[in-house]
């Protein structure tokens, strides 16, 4: 696409896809803005036909003063990091192995790849049911047969339970871009490496993680924006008690349990500005491997 | 310091052996070319003289001592790659200084060695840019540095030339000689192109398959060639080589001439035939020579610029003492 003609013909076909995707956006975008700023709550009455009453930022200041806020967006920040950290370190070294010639290669990376197909409703089902049941669950057989008392997982401790269930649903992605990345890295590199005296420690920090900087910075944005908004596994598990409640399962609350959408939104706006943090945080640290 | 030998060594992957046993004593101070097809196993052998792979059998020794377990980091060699293999994250200084990082030496040590090379290989004005930034040949030259900062007792180069441009090349290759006069440190250097055997080495290993076909200094390789192979493959246009009836005449199975050893005579010759391609280079012109009757194509060397064209006929005399007569087995005749 060089010529003047080929570039405005480019951008007249683009058009609807763009104009299409900004509505898809926008208005739910300006909705959310709209609702945050009046006074709404349905079960009481407001509806947008009899007109909403606007409020200016009591939501806001609601949201913010309300004793849940703070306590959420650390328990959101504390199960991103944690499943970050988890899938990272376990998707560099489950890539690492899958890249060594073993018996049954293909096999073995489909299995790798199978929790990624699960939805995450069933996959926090069947961690609930069948792997932290404190009476059935495989774990407390696990943790009997080694004569300890068995944990109940999703109440003493909650949120490494979340963490570790989000982990199993996501490393799989990790491990998928790692392997890739890892796949490309130039095998003489590591020779030339080795004849200049570097032990395998070396090797993996100075050549191999080096090489994997783009990949790790692409599976944390990635799986950043999908984990702030996580939300089927802790319904399904906890259902927000014993501290797993984070800023988007609050927002949930606030609109479905209390019925009050404009506070809702409000906390909506407020997860927005929590997502553009870390991202802008995110991009600071590793951005600079995306060039 | 560095000299490398090699005792019955041979290398199998899987049941397809690459190298049969060999065995070689490359001295200390020799600049040793191993020369061969694609395929012939001289990326091989010279793998397996750093120690990137295990030998199947036999034993490697470094500096008289046995180096056939030893880890590569331990045989004190350094190694130029085809693909340079520079490390793309860090820049010309810090690719210099891995080596000497590696080995936990101070810093100002570090620092001092790194500058000499930057010197010596003019790299000072690009010292803190990453490879991707460079031109091949600089890259090359990074590579290079990497390797002599170690003081390695020698240096192993694979096919170090074969990604850069003609002319380049050429000045890569004065580049490498003018180090190895300097340093006089041993080097084994693998290529394919005879050229830059018979340019650089002061003993060529020409390989086949695996198998030594010959060792000797450049000269001996063009004067004397042990076989049909080797005349073959040493020398450039290659040595015309016929066999049948004409051989016979000279109680041979093959003789062999090189283009540069046939003279070109006005009227009738010994051989006579019609004038193909003609290729001028100025200095030299050559000549592919058809329907001689002695089966194949013949190559002459003309001094100057001569002027016969397509189709012309010409007469040729070859130099009987400068002629090669191989046996049936392919072996020189004495
Ligand atoms: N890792 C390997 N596994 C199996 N065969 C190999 C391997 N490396 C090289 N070979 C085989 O060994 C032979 C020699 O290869 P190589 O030493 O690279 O040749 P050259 O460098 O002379 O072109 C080739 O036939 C090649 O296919
Ligand atoms: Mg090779």
């Amino acid at each position: 696409m060089a010529t003047k003609a080929s570039r405005s013909a480019a951008r007249i076909m683009m058009a609807p896809a763009v104009v299409l995707l900004l509505g898809w956006m926008l208005v739910p975008l300006i909705l959310t803005l709209w609702f945050s700023f009046t006074k709404y709550l349905p079960m009481r009455g407001d509806s947008i036909e009899r007109g909403l009453d606007w409020v200016g930022f009591d939501n806001y200041a609601r949201f913010l003063s309300s004793s849940a806020f703070w306590p959420s967006v650390q328990t959101t920040l504390v199960m991103v990091g944690g499943v970050l950290i988890i899938t990272l370190v376990f998707g560099i070294l489950l890539a690492m192995l899958l890249d060594q010639p073993i018996w049954g290669q293909g096999i073995v990376r489909i299995l790798v790849i199978a929790p990624f197909f699960v939805m995450p409703t069933v996959s926090a089902l069947v961690w609930k049911n069948m792997m932290m049941d404190p009476v059935n669950g495989i774990f407390s057989h696990l943790w009997r047969f080694f004569g300890a008392e068995p944990i109940a997982w999703l109440q003493d401790a909650s949120l490494t339970s979340i963490i570790m269930i989000a982990s199993w649903q996501w490393l799989p992605f990790a491990t998928l871009i790692l392997l890739t990345a890892i796949q490309s890295l130039d095998s003489e590199q590591l020779e030339a490496a080795e004849i200049d005296g570097a032990s395998p420690l070396s090797r993996f920090f100075y050549i191999v993680l080096p090489h994997l900087g783009r990949a790790i910075t692409i599976v944390t944005l990635i799986q950043t924006i999908f984990l702030l908004s996580i939300f089927a596994e802790i319904f399904v598990t906890t259902g927000g008690a014993f501290g797993t409640r984070t800023l988007t399962f609050l927002i949930f609350q606030r609109v479905i349990d209390s019925q009050n959408i404009g506070l809702g939104s409000a906390g909506g706006v407020y997860a927005i500005i929590l997502a553009n943090i870390v991202a802008i945080f995110l991009m600071r640290i590793v951005g600079k491997n995306l060039d | 310091m560095g000299q490398i030998e090699l005792k019955q060594v041979t290398k199998s992957f899987g049941n397809t052996q690459v190298i049969p046993p060999l065995d070689l004593t490359i001295h200390e101070g020799e600049f040793t070319v191993f020369v061969g097809p694609s395929g012939c196993g001289k990326s091989t052998l010279l793998r397996l003289i750093a120690g990137l792979e295990d030998i199947s059998s036999g034993h490697i020794e470094i500096d008289g001592t046995d180096a056939t377990s030893l880890v590569p980091a331990k045989r004190g060699l350094a190694m130029v790659f085809q693909s340079y293999a520079l490390y793309p994250h860090m820049s010309v200084r810090k690719n210099i200084a891995f080596p000497l990082k590696m080995a936990k030496m101070d810093q100002a040590e570090i620092d001092k060695r790194v500058n000499a090379a930057a010197e010596v290989l003019n790299l000072k004005d690009y010292i803190d840019r990453r490879p991707g930034q460079l031109s091949g040949g600089q890259r090359q030259r990074v590579a290079i540095g990497r390797a002599i900062v170690r003081e390695p007792s020698a240096f192993l180069f694979d096919e170090p030339l074969s990604n850069l441009d003609a002319a380049l090349r050429v000045g890569m290759r004065l580049e490498i000689s003018e180090l190895h006069k300097r340093l006089k440190t041993t080097m084994v250097y693998v290529t394919h192109d005879q050229v830059e055997a018979m340019t650089m080495a002061d003993k060529i290993v020409v390989l086949q398959a695996g198998v030594i076909e010959q060792i000797g200094s450049p000269l001996e390789l063009y004067r004397t060639p042990r076989n049909v192979f080797v005349a073959g493959f040493i020398g450039s246009p290659k040595m015309n080589l016929i066999t049948g009836e004409e051989a016979a005449k000279y109680d041979a199975h093959t003789i062999g001439v090189r283009p540069e050893h046939i003279d070109v005579v006005d009227g009738e010759g010994e051989w006579n035939g019609t004038v193909g391609v003609a290729e001028h280079l100025g200095s030299d012109t050559f000549f592919h020579i058809h329907n001689t009757g002695l089966g194949e194509m013949l190559t002459v060397r003309a001094i100057g610029d001569v002027s016969l064209k397509h189709g012309d006929k010409i007469g040729l005399n070859p130099r009987k003492n400068e002629m090669h007569r191989f046996d049936a087995a392919g072996l020189r005749i004495a």
